[in-house]
């Protein structure tokens, strides 16, 4: 082990769904290596007890959607050495970002039997419009092979091997067979980054962009090409408004195609 | 595997379908694993194949900018189809090798080299331009000072049974790149398929003693005159269907080299994705690079060569960012490299003109219309610029 003092991990949750959280459960072979290269201090989903900070490694998932919210992420980031981010939610407001498309208010009304009692915010915002962050790991959910990764590079002191290009790269090593170019299914694989393991293209699927847009995302230039593949405005704006909606390049670009 | 010539050469025989899966049983016997083309998924891919049956009887495709149809066609042609969706760099050059592991050890670390065995394997229906491909990659790799031992090791045993092609495919533009449709070197056996009503027959060419070994082993007849020139009628027909053409190939080296800051190159930014798949589909394309992992614990590690690509920001990442920030820069790299620079650091041409570029770009960018656009305004935009 690097330090003789086992780092302290803390693991936060804001509005988000607890997938990307499991994920760090998720990694059943690895947990004992994990559980000895760090101290498991503040982690809810895996046990009852709280060691109190500062923390060394923060994994902070989910997106600020309250008044509450947003003062406690100002907590976490000064109780945290470093502070990552986990998911779509964390680093671009996740699905809940929808509401940033129309009237909060509105949507409360329909859902609560007295929307008065519900305080929230009119947006849902990634973690860095408030706070600095240390590294951003992108996913709906996140890899968990992309996580260990994180951790092993924190615990080492060297960059994560977390790349910013296209999902298409990756298609490509792993054999795959083109679902845009050979079936004319619609894909966002050239305008997302990497780390799902190509998961959706490799089943005949296009891809969803769970990991939101890649480095310099051209997504104009793919939706002129999805419309003359024959999908309309609606659709292109769906395709676009998903997990990472909020997320600058697919913001903007579904607002170019709906309200 | 002989370098010479092949002519149209006395040795010269033919065979029928069952002396093509005789050959691939003496291929298979003779301790090769048989790699060539298969109908998967929607398109005919080069995969693991066991004989015969696995070849795309009666298939075709359609290919265009973005666009690739698979299609019947109306009769049993064992290789009546145009280039793969990506070549035999997949299996020569791979996309994912594992270069070193390393354990902590009581007094340092020791480092396990771990080489893949490499397998004996027959290229079965290679085409020209993948010939004149794998020639490129054999001097990128293995032709300097610091050849690639794995591609070396991958390459040295390959038998190749290359295929005159008898259809040419939308995308391809071999003929104005002089590397095809017509096999010249590189290859042990062959074949041109012979299609004329009930016809079904393959003239086999010889080019190494390996192939001509092989060849007495199978049920065959000599060639005759009307033979070769069927076969030579196929190529003619397959040479004068180009879906494409380079504009002026030869004047491309230096038109490039004197057009660094033409508009064109914006315009073509404006429709790249910068999504690497002209890369990864090019069997000239070479590009790598090492990723190292750690274990959790810190008691091993490993270094991972990938593909990579001219296309990512990482790439040309250096101290301060990196240096083709703009997709501009980067479709131009790429391009002038292929075509022009090429020249100097190898001395071919980096393109063979397979068309796959084209074909597996998802917005149907072409490489052969971005250098007639270029051509057509040659000058605009400055004599010179900075690469
Ligand atoms: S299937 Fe999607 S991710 Fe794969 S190469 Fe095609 S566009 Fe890219
Ligand atoms: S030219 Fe096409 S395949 Fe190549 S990076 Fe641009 S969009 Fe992708
Ligand atoms: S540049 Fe395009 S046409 Fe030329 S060899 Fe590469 S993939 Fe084939």
């Amino acid at each position: 082990m690097p330090a003789a003092r086992r780092p302290k991990l803390a693991v936060w949750k804001f509005a988000s769904c607890d997938g990307c959280q499991l994920t760090i459960l998720d990694c059943e072979d690895e947990l004992l290596a994990l559980a000895d290269a760090v101290e498991i201090a503040y982690f809810p989903e895996a046990r009852r007890g709280q060691i109190r900070g500062p923390y060394d490694l923060s994994l902070v998932e989910g997106s600020v959607t309250t008044p509450h919210d947003r003062e406690r992420i100002q907590a976490v980031r000064r109780a945290s050495k470093k502070l990552v981010t986990i998911g779509a939610c964390a680093t671009a407001g996740g699905i809940q970002a929808l509401r940033n498309f129309a009237d909060v208010r509105a949507f409360a009304a329909a859902v609560y039997a007295s929307p008065q009692y519900i305080e929230t915010l009119s947006a849902s915002t990634a973690i860095a419009r408030h706070v600095p962050v240390d590294f951003e790991l992108r996913g709906c959910p996140i890899d968990k092979t992309q996580l260990l990764d994180v951790m092993t590079a924190f615990l080492y002191g060297r960059k994560p091997n977390v790349p910013a290009h296209s999902v298409c790269l990756d298609c490509k090593r792993e054999g795959n067979l083109c679902v845009m170019v050979a079936h004319g299914t619609a894909c966002l694989g050239p305008v997302t980054q990497t780390g799902c393991g190509v998961l959706c293209p490799s089943h005949n699927r296009g891809c969803y962009g769970c990991f939101g847009p890649k480095e310099t995302p051209n997504t104009a230039a793919l939706a002129a090409w999805l419309r003359r593949l024959g999908l309309g405005d609606g659709e292109i704006m769906r395709l676009y408004r998903t997990f990472n909606a909020d997320a600058d390049a697919f913001r903007d670009e579904s607002r170019r195609h709906g309200p | 595997m002989a370098e010479r010539e092949a002519e149209h050469s006395d040795d010269a025989a033919v065979i029928n379908r069952a002396g093509v899966a005789a050959l691939l049983q003496a291929l298979v016997d003779s301790g090769h694993h048989l790699v060539g083309p298969t109908v998967r998924d929607g398109a005919i891919i080069y995969t693991d194949i066991t004989g015969l049956t696995d070849l795309p009887q009666g298939w075709t495709d359609r290919q265009a900018g973005g666009s690739y149809r698979l299609e019947r066609r109306g009769d049993a042609a064992l290789f009546g189809y145009a280039a793969t969706p990506q070549s035999w760099k997949r299996f020569l050059h791979l996309p994912t090798v594992r270069l070193w592991r390393a354990e902590r050890t009581d007094d340092g670390f020791a480092i396990s080299e771990a080489p893949e065995p490499a397998r004996k394997i027959a290229l079965i229906a290679a085409r020209a331009c993948d010939l004149q491909a794998i020639a490129i990659q054999d001097r990128v790799l293995q032709g300097g000072r610091y050849p690639d031992p794995g591609y070396a090791a991958r390459r040295r045993d390959i038998f190749v049974v290359a295929v005159n092609c008898g259809s040419a495919g939308g995308t391809c533009f071999c003929v104005s790149m002089q590397t095809g449709p017509r096999v010249r070197s590189g290859f042990d056996l062959a074949l041109t398929e012979l299609i004329d009503g009930d016809r079904h027959e393959f003239l086999v060419e010889v080019g190494s003693p390996g192939g001509a070994a092989l060849l007495a082993q199978l049920p065959r007849r000599r060639a005759g005159g009307d033979d070769v020139a069927a076969a030579a009628a196929v190529v003619a027909r397959t040479a004068a269907a180009m879906g494409r053409a380079m504009p002026r190939p030869a004047d491309v080296p230096a038109l490039l080299r004197r057009n660094l800051e033409h508009p064109r190159w914006e315009a073509v930014a404006d429709r790249c994705l910068s999504c690497a798949n002209c890369t990864m589909v090019c069997p000239t394309c070479f590009c790598t690079s090492v990723e190292d992992t750690i274990s959790l614990d810190g008691r091993t590690a490993e270094r991972v060569q990938r593909w990579d690509s001219c296309f990512t920001m990482d790439f040309s990442h250096v101290h301060g960012g990196s240096v083709r920030a703009s997709p501009r820069s980067r479709y131009r790299q790429w391009m002038t490299h292929k075509l022009s620079t090429w020249w100097e650091q190898f001395g071919t041409s980096g393109c063979v003109g397979c068309g796959r570029c084209i074909t597996w770009c998802p917005v149907g960018i072409d490489i052969t219309e971005e250098v007639a656009a270029i051509a057509a305004s040659d000058g605009a935009g400055g004599a010179r610029g900075t690469p």
